[in-house]
């Protein structure tokens, strides 16, 4: 008995130092990770000076005309700092950049919407300048607020939209049914209940982690997604690495 | 596809004791419930090993079983797969006819690994567009393994977002037009019809963000956790844009047929370190969802 005993004590203790061994080999990678990131943080803020000072000759001369809609997803805490988004907006003024979307998840940024049109010269809403589902030509920026509302909760008011004329339909003759349930209706729904816009061609996204935080699904399906790393430490050359790495690109579309 | 070849490279006894190791260094921090997958650069593979295209999708085909016992293993629960968006029915036909050829393949294969590891086959997408040979025995392989619930494997075929929330939205519709006739007993349009002749509707029968996402194709399992994206590319191509709110979104710069545990390992290490992080952003999505009242329902229209 003493020696079955002794013998689960034993089992025990081997069990509790594998358990200990197993977690320090996990701490232990995990430092490391978090070293290769650090190291990695760093190489990219040179790499940002670097562009910044025009060093690196292949970031001078960006095609923007490329970029025809730009959307950017802060977090909502950060949202609050609107000298910091203000500052950003002038970055993309300045590159060439036209038409952006401001997206944050609780739609902080909607209210200081006003503050920020009033800093930026000449900025106007984008709403304004939208119409016939093409991006305006023209020489003001034009800026778009969005939040979480616009995306799901948008997609349900459209819904009803596309329910009402359902049952106008008669709701039984299946041709009709898929001419009312079409993308086109749906994005025509879509601006009627003040969701609709143009899908960006690139998204940055500014915070801790690469998530578009619930950016409207509707407007996403062939966008570019980029992480720029939190807001507070935002910088210009990642910008503009960010902007040309995007001009590079060449999509296929699923072909 | 040969059994002899999942059997030497997938189930063989070693490679399986190597894996229990290093998922159970993994499983000290938390695992992800689901993980979801854009399985993309199997042409770009073909290319540089200068063979055809279609076995660049036989390669990645047999990633995807790898990577298939890899989740079951390490303890997700749900692992989505994009084999075949409706966009790539532009693809030559037969590029489109290999791929085609490949699910109809995978279905038996399927069919003898479940026997070997209870999982749930799902198919999800508009699966109308595909033809009987792969829709029906499709469609048995989910009837036969809807009750396994250890692990649920859903395979995106002939899908793409707008188009799952565009049914979603249909289905929504028709659910609540047949709800209106059996309450008032007449016509929906009829039944909501006021004095003047204009449709009015309550709020009962308005459409709700719940109707919507019952319907949608993936509705049977969580938002994804992680995504991944396979050969360095950035953008979601129409996948998941409504279940991805939250969702870490990861890129790889490996192409897919060579993507294997360590990538794995990798993108769970990189979500063990944003957990925190992630967990906050789901219950704010949650809560702002919840929160918000759906008050607005669209004017009367006489």
């Amino acid at each position: 008995m003493d020696f079955k005993k002794e013998t689960r004590i034993l089992y025990c203790w081997i069990a509790q130092i594998g358990n200990l061994l197993l977690r320090s080999l996990w701490r232990l990678i995990h430092v490391i990770i978090n070293l290769c990131y650090l190291t990695l943080g760093i190489a990219k803020a040179f790499e940002s000076y670097l562009i910044s000072w025009g060093i690196l000759r292949r970031y001078k001369s960006l095609q923007v005309a490329k970029l025809r809609y730009l959307a950017i997803v802060v977090e909502s805490k950060d949202a609050c700092q609107t000298s910091k988004i203000i500052e950003l907006l002038q970055w993309l003024a300045d590159v060439g950049v036209k038409h952006v979307c401001l997206y944050d998840m609780e739609g902080i940024l909607k209210k200081s919407k006003d503050f920020i049109l009033e800093e930026l010269d000449g900025a106007i809403l984008f709403g304004e300048a939208y119409e016939n589902n093409e991006i305006p030509d023209q020489a003001q920026m034009t800026l778009e607020f969005a939040s979480f509302s616009d995306g799901k909760e948008a997609v349900a008011k459209a819904a009803n939209v596309l329910f009402m004329k359902y049952l106008k339909s008669g709701a039984t003759d299946q041709n009709q049914e898929e001419a009312i349930f079409t993308e086109s209706q749906m994005a025509e729904a879509l601006k009627t209940v003040g969701s609709g816009g143009p899908e960006p061609d690139l998204l940055l996204v500014y915070g801790p982690a690469r998530c578009h935080l619930g950016f409207p699904a509707w407007r996403m399906r062939y966008t570019e997604i980029i992480h720029m790393g939190p807001l507070k430490s935002m910088k210009y050359g990642s910008l503009i690495k960010a902007i040309y790495k995007f001009t590079m690109v060449r999509q296929n579309y699923g072909k | 596809m040969e059994k002899g070849v999942i059997e030497s490279k997938i189930l063989s006894g070693w490679r399986s004791i190597f894996r229990k190791c290093v998922f159970r260094v993994l499983r000290v921090g938390p695992i992800p419930s689901h993980i979801a997958i854009i399985m993309d650069g199997n042409r770009r593979y073909a290319k540089t090993k200068k063979v055809d295209k279609g076995a660049g999708y036989e390669a990645g085909t047999l990633a995807l079983l790898y990577m298939l016992v890899c989740c079951y293993e390490l303890g997700v629960k749900h692992l989505t797969v994009y084999a075949f968006s409706i966009d790539n029915f532009k693809r030559k036909p037969e590029e489109v006819q290999k791929v085609m050829d490949l699910v109809r393949e995978s279905i038996p294969l399927l069919t003898r690994m479940v026997k070997r590891c209870p999982m749930r086959v799902h198919f999800a997408g508009n699966l109308q567009l595909l033809g009987a040979d792969i829709r029906i025995p499709a469609e048995r392989l989910m009837e036969s393994t809807a009750d396994n619930s250890k692990f649920v494997f859903t395979i995106c075929v002939a899908y793409n977002s707008t188009d799952e929330i565009l049914h979603a939205v249909r289905e929504s519709c028709r659910e609540k037009c047949d709800h209106i006739q059996e309450i008032s007993g007449i016509d929906a349009s009829n039944g909501l019809q006021g004095k003047n002749g204009d449709i009015h509707q309550g709020d009962q029968d308005l459409i709700k963000l719940e109707d919507i996402e019952k319907h949608m194709y993936m509705g049977i399992a969580p938002d994804p956790d992680i995504l991944i994206r396979t050969a360095g590319e950035y953008r979601l191509s129409n996948f998941l844009l409504w279940q991805t709110s939250c969702s870490r979104l990861s890129s790889s710069f490996t192409l897919w047929p060579k993507f294997g545990i360590w990538h794995l390992a990798w993108v769970v290490l990189d979500f063990q370190r944003n957990h925190p992080y992630f967990g906050k952003k789901k219950k704010a999505a949650v809560d702002l969802a919840n929160g918000s009242y759906f008050s607005s329902s669209p004017p009367s229209k006489s």
